[in-house]
């Protein structure tokens, strides 16, 4: 870990006045000179630690004001600060009742210490875990690099790699709450140097690495998240979300998948089905939606589903068994609704 | 030698209790009884230094702060394989806050094909290259980043059986010589038949070489099982690294060391710095663990001491968990070929053995005795080969060899027992002579419920559930060179010194029951100051020796302290000490119930501010198999455990395991289980999670980390439950012996063969996984 002055920002003007790059730019281009902020800091210390992040200046946004709230209104829908601890989240009633998708993928995340610490900010712009791209000794492509290691067909380590989209580069997304996020049609709020905001669909905040192999998401420099808004939902919309771990304790995602739907009785009217740890973002399945959808909801029917969902899969050398591990946790997760 | 007759306790309470008449040493004390009759020993006692421990009080070596101290950081490799051309410090030395650094250099060596090159050529990731002495962990840190090494790159081997290749990189151009610590290949390894990268075969270990003649032997057989197994890279993870503080002044060079082994640790120092052992002392009173790992001072040991005579100021160094998965130990890998033959009685016929693995630069990768000694067969033969690649160096890890070669065999006779259409366990009892086995199966097979086990493949649903069984056993050895002292200070106050240290598993407080136990006081007002080779010299731990071995000088050492003062009140009652004994405090008279007197009084009457009393252990009562200290007897082990596994998903869960022990006398329950819990516990994570990944293509670790390096947290820990037979056989004056490493054999094993009852698929290969679970199961090609 190299020394760092430390800034501790006022307001999210005060922080985005002092910033001058992103963690995606400093891994792809390091410059030891960049300034940049993190809220609990758990994947910022991570790449300092490392050695592959070192910042001259970090500027803590997780003091500021106003960034730590939930509020949750039957019409409008919920708002959850960037500041707002996991621990806060799933310990929320409203969020438990409403978006339970989302109390489940924050229970099932990291550990209750990290979840103490983390908040929802950090937790979906947290750079992927790719044991390649986390190393100092493995140059790849997301860090300027002139290769994927992962994917060398012989000697990649690629059983927790991605199974979809996996062209450019074979990560998955870390943050699994980012699966249940999108799969309650949620946006990002975001703010930029002008003082401006802007609302993002989670579906526009992530960028596929075939667009930018350098960034995961939409964050530029002098830009920050200050919240999450997520739609309210109707009576008839139900929710479940399944996550599949080596371990139960603490583990990242193999396959997680977040199943919205609106339902008229056991009929699904109309589906939102996001997959986590399935390609370096996460991963709407336009296909499973379009095979339940005015389905009834039973066991063939999510089958089906779950089927259209692997159609496009294209596994590496060594993480096919993701493919039934999905087709499973998608049905799974289908007739959960029902 | 002046002996007298004493007849011991002998058998299984409860099964064949009986006595056997022993020849044993006249100053060694009277022989105790079976546990039940005594006060202390074999009592569910807490850990003395419980309290300490959970509350942070407890300094391990990492919490060691000494004046003036520097903290160092070495220098590692990060290529697989090369030569150093040159290594500039200019940068690193010039850095504010750095004191000295040390570069590791070639020393000739005498009777050895000595290199000409300046430096140690580079044969894995995490070789120790220099060190660095700065006044924080941070400025070290950052000087060893500002070396340069210059390295000319050769081409490397990290895989097993790409090593084997004729054409494959050579890691040693000369014969390797070295032979590992607490390895398990037998004495083979001269190097001289060594071709390419493959060393061996062993064929014999201290059990004997091959047996009769396995030809005619699966001739005779009616069955045959012909399997190839393969287990995985598996390092040692110790909540504690490895690591030191040297203070070495004018007088003494101090060690603290993690350690399981301080007397080999001074050993060692003494010898790399030409000092007399008197003028070193290494210390460990607590550990964070060691599994086999932390027998030397490994490279980081030399290091500190070489940068505290540089700079004159005590050195700190611990390695952090990068660095302790790449370079300090691991359980070397396997691929064996196992073939069994079996008469249709079950009668074996033949055993044949055939292993390869990699303890990376190191040597010891074989799998043990197990198949040799487990089950008797008259013909039997084993070819156990080490193949070198540029890897960290293997270490020994509990029961070296023994836990990839039982994963092995008890599945294999599980198959023989399938193919003669027996049960698993019936089919043990009918080829296991073991009697402690044979309680072990039937109290282990009562509390664990085998009887609802289902056919193989029978279980119904998704989630299928399947039991299994898994047997091991392990040699009873002794250490010799294992003496402790008691002091009995005037006023009160009773000391146990030893160098002996506590790996953890509650060492302290055995020796402490062992002394209350004879000198009739409670386990509270025994001190007990060990882990410090200014005292009398004890054994390392490994090979689950302590037990067996410091537990009788105790022992006796404490016998001769109190004939000592019995001694001096028998002179004030003028009466003769044998009419003495002290219970609960007080000595006492055998005729006269008037005469009476306290603990403390007693040591009041001491003409001197002490009695002191330092014993050994004398051979084994009944003769040792090997006279360096290879008992007779086993320490026999049988587990079962229950999984559940998801035939959609490919998880498996093990629910619950029952592991059914022996170890002589127990000394003491709750630390007994402590210990079966760890075994089992790193035994479930054998077989379902941890795993070194290497890349191939560069030659790094890619997860040494705990993130990716996955060891199992609560919710993956099964219901673990112990039965913790007594058994008897009157070898020493406490006949206990330990545990540590049968606890942690079988598991794996019995695992593979319940995820094989559960889904009717065998899993050859560990870690099992999602993917090799829906592999088996045709779910994926």
């Amino acid at each position: 870990m190299n020394k760092f002055s430390w800034y501790e920002a006022k307001s999210v003007e005060d922080a985005l006045e002092q910033v001058n790059s992103t963690i995606s730019d400093e891994l792809y281009e390091p410059t030891s000179k960049a300034t940049v902020f993190k809220s609990g800091g758990i994947d910022v210390f991570d790449w300092v630690k490392e050695g592959l992040l070192k910042p001259q200046k970090i500027v803590n946004i997780r003091n500021i004001p106003g960034l730590d709230q939930i509020s949750y209104d039957r019409k409008k829908g919920l708002r959850i600060g960037c500041n707002v601890t996991l621990a806060e989240i799933a310990s929320n009633p409203e969020i438990k009742s409403q978006y339970l998708a989302l109390h489940q993928a924050v229970n099932h995340a990291a550990t209750p210490q990290l979840r103490n610490v983390s908040t929802l900010g950090g937790n979906i712009a947290q750079r992927n875990r790719c044991w390649y791209f986390r190393s100092a000794d493995h140059d790849c492509f997301r860090k300027g690099g002139d290769r994927c290691f992962a994917r060398h067909s012989e000697t990649g380590e690629n059983e927790n790699h991605a199974i979809l989209d996996n062209g450019s580069c074979v990560s998955v997304h870390a943050s699994s709450i980012a699966t249940a996020l999108m799969a309650f049609n949620a946006s990002v709020v975001i703010a930029n140097a002008e003082g401006k905001r802007k609302t993002v669909l989670m579906d526009d905040f992530f960028v596929s690495a075939g667009e930018d192999i350098a960034m995961e998401n939409i964050l530029q420099a002098k830009e920050i998240i200050t919240e999450i808004i997520l739609p309210a939902p109707s009576k008839n919309t139900r929710s479940a979300y399944i996550k599949q771990v080596a371990r139960e304790s603490y583990d990242w995602s193999l396959a997680d998948v977040a199943v919205v739907m609106e339902v008229s009785g056991n009929t699904c009217k109309s589906a939102s089905i996001v997959l986590g740890a399935a390609a370096p973002v996460p991963y709407r399945s336009v296909e499973a939606q379009q095979a339940i959808e005015n389905k009834t909801i039973n066991s063939e029917n999510a089958t089906a589903a779950a089927e259209a969902a692997m159609t496009k899969a294209r596994p590496l050398a060594k993480n096919d068994y993701k493919v039934p591990l999905f087709v499973s946790t998608i049905k799974q997760t289908i007739l959960e609704i029902s | 030698m002046d002996t007298r007759k004493e007849k011991f306790p002998y058998g299984i309470p409860g099964h064949n209790l009986g006595e056997v008449e022993r020849e044993i040493p006249v100053e060694e004390p009277p022989v105790w009884p079976v546990n039940d009759k005594l006060k202390v020993i074999g009592k569910r006692v807490t850990r003395i230094d419980a309290l300490e421990k959970v509350t942070g009080k407890a300094i391990y070596t990492s919490d060691i702060k000494l004046p003036g101290m520097l903290y160092a950081k070495m220098l590692r490799s990060n290529v697989p394989h090369a030569t150093i051309s040159s290594i500039d410090i200019s940068k690193a030395k010039s850095l504010a806050g750095v004191h000295a650094i040390h570069l590791i250099e070639n020393t000739p060596k005498e009777g050895e094909e000595n290199s000409t090159d300046k430096y140690p050529m580079v044969k894995y990731v995490g070789q120790p290259l220099a060190g660095v002495a700065a006044e924080s962990l941070e400025i070290a840190k950052e000087a060893v980043s500002l070396i340069k090494v210059n390295y000319e790159k050769k081409p490397f081997v990290i895989d097993l059986e790409a090593a084997m290749e004729i054409n494959a990189p050579i890691v040693f151009d000369a014969p390797v010589t070295q032979k590992q610590d607490g390895g398990d290949v037998g004495e083979t390894h001269d190097g001289s038949k060594g071709e390419g990268n493959v060393r061996g075969p062993s064929t014999s270990s201290f059990f004997g070489g091959p047996r009769g003649n396995l030809e005619e032997g699966f001739n005779e057989a009616d069955v045959i099982v012909e399997r190839t197994y393969r287990t995985q890279v598996h390092t040692h993870m110790p909540l504690e690294t490895h690591g030191v503080v040297v203070d070495w002044n004018a007088d003494v060079m101090t060690v603290y060391a993690s350690t399981q082994n301080t007397a080999a640790v001074r050993n060692e120092m003494a010898s790399v710095f030409n000092l007399p052992k008197s003028k070193v002392r290494v210390i460990c009173e607590f550990m964070g663990g060691g599994f086999g790992a932390k027998h030397s001072a490994g490279s980081f040991g030399p290091m500190a001491a070489n940068l505290a005579k540089k700079t004159g100021r005590p050195i700190w160094l611990m390695l952090d968990r990068r660095e302790e998965h790449l370079a300090e130990g691991n359980r070397p890998n396997s691929i064996q070929y196992l073939k069994i033959g079996a008469k249709k009685d079950g009668t074996l016929t033949g055993i044949q053995q055939r292993s390869h693995g990699t303890a990376g630069v190191g040597l010891g990768a074989g799998v043990g005795r197990i198949a040799q000694i487990l089950y008797p067969c008259p013909n039997f033969a084993t070819e156990q080969y080490d193949v070198l690649t540029n890897a960290g160096p293997g270490a020994a890890w509990r029961a070296p060899g023994n836990v990839q070669g039982a994963f092995g065999l008890e599945q294999a006779i599980d198959e023989i027992a399938e193919k003669l259409n027996v049960d698993p366990l019936s089919y043990r009892d009918h080829i296991d002579k073991s009697e402690v086995r044979k309680v072990e199966r039937q109290r282990g097979a009562e509390l664990f419920g085998w009887s609802r086990r289902q056919p193989t493949g029978s279980s119904k649903g998704v989630v299928k559930k399947g039991l299994g069984v898994g047997q091991s056993t392990w040699p009873r050895f002794v250490s010799l060179d294992s003496s402790v002292e008691i002091k009995i200070h005037k006023g009160g106050g009773v000391e146990i010194r030893s160098s002996v240290q506590d790996i953890g598993t509650g060492t302290k407080t055995v020796l402490a029951q062992v002394v209350a136990e004879e000198l009739g006081l409670q386990v509270k007002d025994i001190k007990v100051n060990i882990g410090d080779t200014f005292f009398p010299v004890g054994p390392g731990s490994g090979g689950s020796v302590v037990t067996g071995s410091i537990t009788p000088p105790t022992r006796n050492a404490a016998f001769e302290a109190k004939m000592a003062l019995l001694k001096l009140v028998a002179k004030k009652w003028e009466t003769d000490s044998s009419e003495l004994f002290i219970a609960d405090g007080q000595v006492g008279h055998k005729k006269d119930t008037s005469l009476k007197m306290s603990f403390k009084e007693a040591t009041k009457l001491m003409r001197t501010s002490q009695i002191s009393k330092i014993a050994s252990r004398s051979d084994d009562y009944g003769g040792f198999q090997q006279p360096w200290g290879l008992a007779y007897g086993d320490l026999g082990s049988v587990q079962f455990a229950e999984v559940s596994v998801n035939t959609d998903t490919g998880f498996v869960k093990v629910d619950r395991v029952v592991a059914a022990h022996s170890c002589g006398r127990p000394l003491n329950i709750g630390q007994l289980e402590s210990q079966i819990n760890g075994g089992v516990i790193q035994g479930v994570s054998y077989a379902l999670y941890e795993n070194r990944v290497m890349d191939n293509s560069t030659g790094h670790m890619i997860n040494a980390n705990v993130d990716q390096y996955k060891v199992p947290f609560s919710m993956e820990i099964p219901e673990i439950e112990t039965v913790i037979v007594e058994e008897y056989s009157g070898r020493s004056s406490t006949d206990a012996y330990g545990i540590g490493e049968p606890a942690n054999i079988a598991t794996a094993a019995a695992i593979a063969n319940a995820v094989y009852n559960a889904i009717g698929v065998r899993l050859y290969e560990i870690p099992i996984t999602p993917s090799s679970i829906l592999k088996a199961l045709s779910k994926v090609s």
